[in-house]
């Protein structure tokens, strides 16, 4: 019999029932709750007069919704957000579950305080109602998104209705050029296998590179799993991760930690393990990245042109035209040469500590250019809070960045933080879809990094070229 | 939930790969607190223009798919978000049933929640429906759960797979959480092991 992989072990810890036909009952050990996909679950319990089987597993907070400007704490102007967070407060409060409120400093990003705070652990199952839950798989945790009935099955049951899924491979050998992050790999790994190369599929990440990658940069690699297609991305757990978990609010302390350790230290795909389908690229051949089009697929190294819709096959031909159309962009011009009206610096993708210090390393003795609406907005209260007593948040804002509250703010605009129709913007968030940012907003994806480069000149630009 | 057994009506053509669910409901339409009346704003982006006024060319807007049952797509159908507002304002124009080469997963499992059946078929079969399709409202498909065909206008019919319990939960309007709740004891034992085996979680 073959080994298993690392989300076969994951798997099979979390059985709870399973049906001749293979359809099983997964138990599941964190429910991560936000405003905008849980009302209308509470509804459902309430109305059927159920209640959450495990509050002390799930954790709530407002992260899409709240804006991310000063006095938000006191009133949010738009009704129907307010309405929103309102109800979270209420349902929060009603069912008994962890709570951040708005008021809160540990209040962010689901994703990113999950992991702040220890709930996310290796080896668990992690859902929430939002499809970026894959960030958690970072800590070898299986973790996905569901939609609004699922969460208030696993709020009544703390099980989900799931078949397995089949195991990929990405590795990535060797070692990254200066000036290729995360979000380069990731972005060239969707560019090479397409938004749906990984239907069907939970894809582990390993080799050299992202052994070598921080907590950090995991979570970015694993946020996007879902941009690939993937139910869910994972990365086994080693030093990194643990010294990363220790010591965290909810992480396990004293004889629990042992315990703990001892199981997590057995979580990595068995070296027989089978593998239905295994993507290899080197390293050493990812360059920077930005995407050109309305998919994440669209994405080619910053040296590239923009495509010719004809150079693509089937179905693609016509989304590429549309895209282009969508982008008012050209075949044959420079990706380089796109000028850019916007910078936005967060989201659950690239909104953590490391991504601020290397924006602010990029900014040294440098300036937002002219006219360009650069905007920072922290994952979390504490990420914020971290940036400024290291001194980060005051150099950006000396270069001419706007320093915001925690959320999830212009990623996806359903908070005032919105592009215009025709702005442009380049973006550390993760999609590009058309109206994502804002209706008629153009979003082209990329690296903290390489996002302060196009701060700096007002175009897409080489990180590694800006003199 | 309601129940899918058998429909026959109008199918609305989308040749579009990649339709996203950005596309399907916008996210100024996720700030709502229930589950209905979102049927107006599906594909809000495309089928209205700025001044809020309609398209004609979108194809939900022509007098011919106003009443649509039936959607045919392109592949990767409902990639993006986990928003389960997508299906909701789906259903809520109408429409009970999506075919396409190919779904993303979260929509594909979001839509059995919702009374919708997502169908999977070979691109060269959703192209021979797409045409279909583009007949218009004398063109009528019928689908048929039970016994797991799509009948074009023609008479032509093309069977297609769905997974057995997922088919029996449609067919029957079951309620998942009811059924889960069955196996109580179930989740009672595992919660008891795994508070020995793995207390820290």
């Amino acid at each position: 019999m073959a080994g298993k992989t690392l989300y076969d072990k994951i798997w099979d810890a979390h059985v709870v029932h399973e049906a001749e036909d293979g359809t099983t009952h997964l138990y599941i050990d964190r429910h991560l709750v936000h405003e905008v996909t849980s009302p209308q679950a509470f509804e459902g319990l309430r109305m059927s007069g159920r209640s959450v089987r495990a509050p002390e597993k799930t954790i709530a907070v407002p992260d899409h919704n709240v804006p991310t400007t000063e006095g938000r704490d006191k009133v949010i102007e738009n009704a129907e957000s307010r309405i929103q967070v309102e109800a979270l407060d209420k349902n929060a409060k009603e069912f008994g579950v962890h709570y951040y409120p708005v008021s809160d400093i540990r209040q962010g990003i689901v994703h990113i305080i999950g992991p702040e705070q220890g709930w996310t652990l290796p080896g668990m199952t992690i859902v929430c109602g939002d499809s970026h839950t894959a960030t958690h798989g970072a800590f070898g945790a299986l973790a996905h998104g569901i939609g609004t009935s699922e969460v208030e099955h696993v709020l009544a049951t703390q099980t989900l209705i799931q078949s397995k899924s089949k195991n990929m491979k990405v590795e990535i050998t060797g070692k990254l050029s200066p000036g290729v992050t995360a979000k380069d790999i990731v972005l060239s790994i969707i560019g090479k296998t397409g938004t749906a190369g990984g239907t069907g599929y939970v894809i582990e990440y390993c080799g050299e590179a992202i052994q070598a990658l921080s907590m950090e940069g995991r979570m970015t690699i694993c946020n996007m799993a879902i941009e690939g297609g993937a139910r869910a991305g994972l990365i086994a757990p080693d030093q990194t991760t643990f010294d990363y978990v220790q010591g965290r609010p909810h992480a396990p302390k004293g004889a629990q930690w042992e315990a703990a350790m001892a199981w997590w230290k057995t979580l990595y795909s068995d070296d027989d393990a089978h593998w239905d389908k295994v993507v290899t690229i080197a390293g050493e051949d990812i360059a920077p990245v930005v995407t050109w089009g309305t998919s994440p697929e669209d994405a080619l190294p910053i040296d590239a042109e923009v495509p010719d819709p004809s150079s693509f096959a089937g179905g693609k031909v016509e989304a590429a035209k549309r895209s282009l159309d969508y982008m008012g962009l050209k075949p044959g011009t420079k990706l380089s040469e796109i000028e850019i009206d916007t910078v936005f610096i967060g989201s659950c993708t690239n909104g953590r500590i490391e991504d601020l210090r290397e924006v602010a390393k990029i900014m040294e003795g440098r300036h937002v250019k002219e006219g360009i609406r650069a905007m920072i907005v922290p994952g979390s209260g504490l990420v914020r809070a971290q940036a400024e007593e290291e001194g980060i948040a005051q150099k950006l804002i000396d270069a001419g960045f706007e320093w915001r509250l925690a959320g999830c703010s212009m990623c996806l605009g359903m908070n005032p933080d919105q592009l215009a129709p025709g702005e442009r913007c380049a973006s550390t968030s993760n999609r590009n879809f058309e109206g994502r940012q804002g209706r008629g907003g153009r979003t082209h994806l990329m690296s903290p990094a390489m996002a302060a480069a196009a701060a700096v000149t007002g175009r897409l630009t080489d990180v590694r070229a800006l003199s | 939930m309601d129940k899918f057994e058998k429909i026959t009506g109008v199918a609305a053509p989308l040749p579009l790969v990649n339709v996203d669910t950005d596309m399907i409901i916008p996210k100024q339409f996720l700030k709502t607190i229930k589950r209905s009346g979102l049927g107006v704003n599906l594909f809000d982006e495309m089928r209205y223009d700025d001044d809020g006024n309609e398209v004609p060319d979108f194809v939900l807007n022509k007098p011919q798919y106003r009443e649509a049952e039936v959607l045919v797509a392109g592949e990767n159908f409902g990639c993006g978000s986990s928003r389960e507002h997508a299906p909701w304002a789906i259903k809520d124009f109408g429409i009970r049933c999506v075919i396409a080469p190919s779904f993303a997963e979260i929509f594909y499992n979001n839509c059995f929640k919702n009374g919708i059946l997502p169908i999977r078929l070979p691109q060269e079969q959703v192209d021979l429906l797409m045409k279909d399709a583009e007949k218009g409202q004398n063109a009528r498909m019928t689908v048929d759960l039970e016994a797991q065909t799509v009948t074009t206008s023609d008479g032509e019919v093309i069977p297609f797979e769905v997974d057995p319990f997922r088919k029996h939960c449609l067919l029957e309007g079951l309620d998942d959480i009811a059924l889960t709740l069955e196996k109580a004891s179930e989740i009672d034992a595992y919660e008891s092991r795994v508070a020995q085996e793995r207390p820290w979680v």
